[in-house]
């Protein structure tokens, strides 16, 4: 005997997420096209003024020949690996000095104030000092971009020990371990969401850090490629070196956020 | 030989220039194998009390002995469940109830060889993979009291572990409980304020007196073994509930503390 067929609404949490994010994907993508398109097209028309504003086709012409001709490769991967290192050793280190603070409440209490004194120094004011004292090469970009992250790293991780909870001390205790137990079987993974929420910040101050090295004085890198741009007026070439430097800020995003997954493994990031 | 002695334990804290007495003068003498549970009001001291056995804080006086050895302030003799589960978040349930065996320096693969078994013959079949925030309350004291089990000491420490269940959860824990301890001969101490239970499980039961906490009585539960719910109807259970009731009634009902 069949029965009539009976219009049935289920509730479909997933499938209606799955449609907003489909619809928010797409969206995206498309006012970014907008936004090109509009820039091309009023650039041609000369509604804005093509000298100042450049315009995307001749951005990547330039950018082509950039590449193909003159030294932006090499430019691109100079800043790149400046960024990286200095964003690894400071994010390394900070967490260091961050999770050093377990170790003793009275250490960390008294270092606590000169700490967040340092992170209120405009680190990039140092950039001069910092050329100084480590000259115009490769290393003097890293110092900056270390100087940058480190701080910010450590205060993070900071946060992290202030919120341990001293009942799994204890539990861990009571299962007859010594510091360096509770040290890594509960310190750190406690630890590390906060390490982690700085990550994301870290790598665009790194970025910001490394470019300014290059503006006081370099002979290579993205930075040091704009400044030449201005000074010799080629205006197509200062937009080529801003657009090769946010695409590269987003790829270095990008790969944070993959950072952060593989570093959590289910947990949630904090604050 | 008693397994566990306490003797002349007390707990003194102070607090804000003023002493809190935690614990009075407490003796106990625990044979091998025994279930013994304690009771008494909330902020009697019994946490204090496993808190000292278990070494993570010293008596102000007294002694704590195992197998007549003195372990005051030495952590790590006894197994102890805390009153919360605290199972740690990022770790899953299997790598949760290693823990004990990791510090102790077995390897991981060891240590997950040697659990597995025990989840699955107590009732965490398919938990293991699991993280803690994703089971309910009787299965998470399920882990963590084999977190403590795993951890094989003579004697296990229980505070309060079925608190916070519904009713039908906790009759079922509790026949869980017993299956265990049969199976392991521990001499288990067990925290509840709850009478029904303390009877249904235990040989002994040690009832202390309002704050500041003093042992009043000790009394020895003659049902005979293994216990079923039907237990819980026989006339002796009745009457030694009766006995419990008026020996907590006595207490001053209510200064709002815990
Ligand atoms: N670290 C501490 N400092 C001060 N007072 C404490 C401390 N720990 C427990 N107490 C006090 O000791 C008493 C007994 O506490 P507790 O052992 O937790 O009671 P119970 O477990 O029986 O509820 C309570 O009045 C509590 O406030
Ligand atoms: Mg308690």
């Amino acid at each position: 005997m069949a029965q009539p067929e009976k219009k049935r609404y289920i509730e479909d949490e997933k499938k209606r997420q799955q449609r907003m994010k489909r619809i928010v994907f797409g969206g995206q993508i498309g006012l970014g096209i907008l936004v090109i398109v509009l820039w091309e097209v009023l650039t041609r028309f000369e509604v804005m003024d093509p000298y100042y504003w450049s315009s995307p086709s001749t951005i990547y012409e330039t950018a082509k020949v950039a590449f193909l001709e003159g030294t932006l490769w090499d430019d691109l991967v100079y800043t790149s690996l400046a960024t990286l290192a200095g964003f690894a050793a400071g994010t390394l280190f900070g967490s260091l000095i961050g999770l050093s603070f377990w170790w003793s409440a009275y250490y960390s209490r008294i270092s606590e104030p000169y700490l967040i004194a340092f992170n209120a120094i405009p680190k990039l004011a140092l950039g001069p000092v910092i050329v100084i004292l480590f000259g115009i090469g490769f290393f003097s970009k890293v110092m900056l971009a270390f100087l940058m992250t480190v701080i910010v790293t450590a205060l993070a991780a900071h946060s992290g020990i202030k919120a341990i909870d001293k009942d799994l001390e204890k539990l861990l205790y009571s299962l007859g371990a010594k510091r360096r137990h509770v040290f890594t079987k509960v310190v750190v993974p406690t630890t590390m969401p906060w390490i982690v929420s700085s990550l994301r910040i870290n790598i665009a101050l790194a970025l910001a850090g490394t470019i300014v090295g290059e503006f006081i004085s370099s002979r290579q890198g993205i930075g040091r490629m704009i400044l030449y741009a201005g000074q010799i007026l080629d205006i197509d070439l200062v937009w080529v070196g801003v657009v090769v430097l946010s695409l590269l800020s987003m790829l270095m995003y990008a790969g944070t956020v993959s950072l952060e997954k593989l570093l959590l493994r289910g947990q949630e990031p904090k604050q | 030989m008693y397994k566990l002695k306490v003797v002349d334990a007390s707990k003194i804290f102070r607090r804000d220039g003023q002493e809190v007495v935690a614990l009075q003068e407490t003796t106990m003498q625990i044979p091998a194998g025994r279930f013994v549970s304690i009771i008494g009001p909330s902020g009697c001291g019994k946490s204090t009390l496993f808190n000292m056995i278990a070494g993570l804080i010293k008596p102000t006086t007294g002694k704590i002995l195992l197998d007549g050895q003195n372990i005051v302030g030495k952590s790590g003799y006894v197994g102890y469940m805390l009153q919360k589960d605290l199972l740690l978040p990022w770790r899953t349930i299997l790598d949760n109830v290693i823990l004990g065996l990791e510090i102790r320096g077995v390897s991981k693969r060891e240590a997950r060889k040697r659990a597995q078994p025990l989840l699955e013959r107590y009732g965490l079949k398919g938990f293991e993979n699991n993280y803690p925030p994703e089971l309910s309350g009787g299965m998470r004291q399920r882990a963590a009291l084999l977190r403590t089990l795993l951890y094989d000491q003579d004697v296990i420490l229980l505070d309060e572990p079925f608190g916070a269940l519904d009713a039908q959860t906790r009759l079922q824990m509790q026949g869980w409980l017993l299956r265990i301890w049969e199976d392991f001969q521990k001499t288990i101490l067990f925290i509840t304020h709850d009478i029904d239970e303390a009877i249904y499980l235990s040989d002994d039961i040690y009832v202390l007196s309002h704050r500041p906490g003093k042992l009043k009585a000790k009394i020895h539960v003659e049902l005979e073994r293994p216990r079923r719910e039907e237990t819980l109807l026989s006339d002796n259970f009745i009457s030694l509930k009766q006995t419990l009731l008026d020996l907590l009634r006595e207490e001053p009902k209510d200064n709002g503390t815990t």
